[in-house]
């Protein structure tokens, strides 16, 4: 039934949009973690999104429709949270605790604007993502009327 | 095959819904990864679908025993949509064509629901003798 599969399509979307945010929300919250060597210092984090491919195991018979049907992904899944290679920043600060030799500490290379514009970008598409699984909750329950 | 049948009575109503039900999925599928990188959305010509559908039933003739007995097979490829704003990682979903596309999809499907729904009435109609 494929009308139940929409409600996985959209669970898959919400769960990888709330990842994401989880991303932002890290990121965000550990701009300001400062360390005095580039391996502790924290890099931003961003989430890898790839298209679930559908399984060939969950097909009741190859029919016709499911053929057509068979050409599409199951939603989204996340393949990995990869660290930013973007350069860190080296502020010169030689009082802070965390100086190293020459005076610097090393601050994440987290882009506070980006994350902002990412966590407004994830939040739209969590919404979608709810509304899609409203309407085709609205077309099952019509379904279930047939005949009455 | 009776007047009364199923098959003659419902028409096309059951495929118009499943295939509303298919593209539902597709649709979804493409809203889902608005964000995924490279993704290309797909979508089919629903009309080319339901033609498909409507000779679908038609059979090969036989007129021997060693005939191989088979259907037409029929065209019916998921295609892909050109994006009006094409974005930089290769994404071709623009969410809120899809979203409008799913919404207009979910309301003929409740369209050809009532189409549907009144056949069944028109046979309870029938059965009960009114």
């Amino acid at each position: 039934m494929s009308l139940t599969n929409v409600f996985n399509i959209a669970g898959t979307g919400m769960n990888a949009q709330s990842i994401r945010l989880n991303t932002t929300a890290s990121n965000i919250a550990n701009a300001e973690t400062v360390s005095s060597s580039i391996d502790e210092t924290y890099k931003a984090r961003k989430p890898w999104f790839q298209v679930l491919e559908k399984q060939w195991d969950s097909f009741d018979g190859l029919n016709h429709k499911l053929d057509v049907r068979s050409q599409v992904g199951d939603g989204v899944k996340i393949a990995g949270i990869v660290e930013s290679d973007a350069p860190l920043q080296k502020r010169f600060q030689p009082h802070h605790p965390m100086a190293d030799e020459e005076g610097y500490v090393l601050y994440p290379n987290v882009n506070v604007v980006e994350e902002m514009t990412d966590m407004m970008s994830s939040s739209r598409s969590y919404q979608m993502n709810v509304e899609v699984m409203k309407t085709a909750k609205q077309m099952l329950q019509r379904t279930l009327t047939l005949g009455q | 095959m009776s007047a009364l049948g199923f098959k003659n009575s419902l028409g096309i109503s059951p495929q118009t819904l499943q295939l509303r039900a298919a593209r539902a999925e597709v649709l979804a599928n493409n809203l889902a990864n608005s964000d995924t990188p490279n993704f290309k959305a797909r979508d089919f010509d629903f009309q080319a679908m339901l033609d498909a559908e409507s000779r679908r039933s038609l059979s090969m003739n036989v007129t021997s025993e060693k005939h191989q007995r088979g259907t037409v097979d029929t065209e019916s490829d998921l295609l892909f949509r050109n994006p009006y704003q094409p974005s930089i990682d290769g994404n071709t979903v623009d969410s809120q064509m899809e979203q409008s596309f799913y919404t207009e999809n979910a309301l003929r499907y409740n369209s050809s629901f009532q189409f549907l729904n009144g056949k069944f009435k028109g046979l309870k109609g029938a059965i009960k003798g009114q």
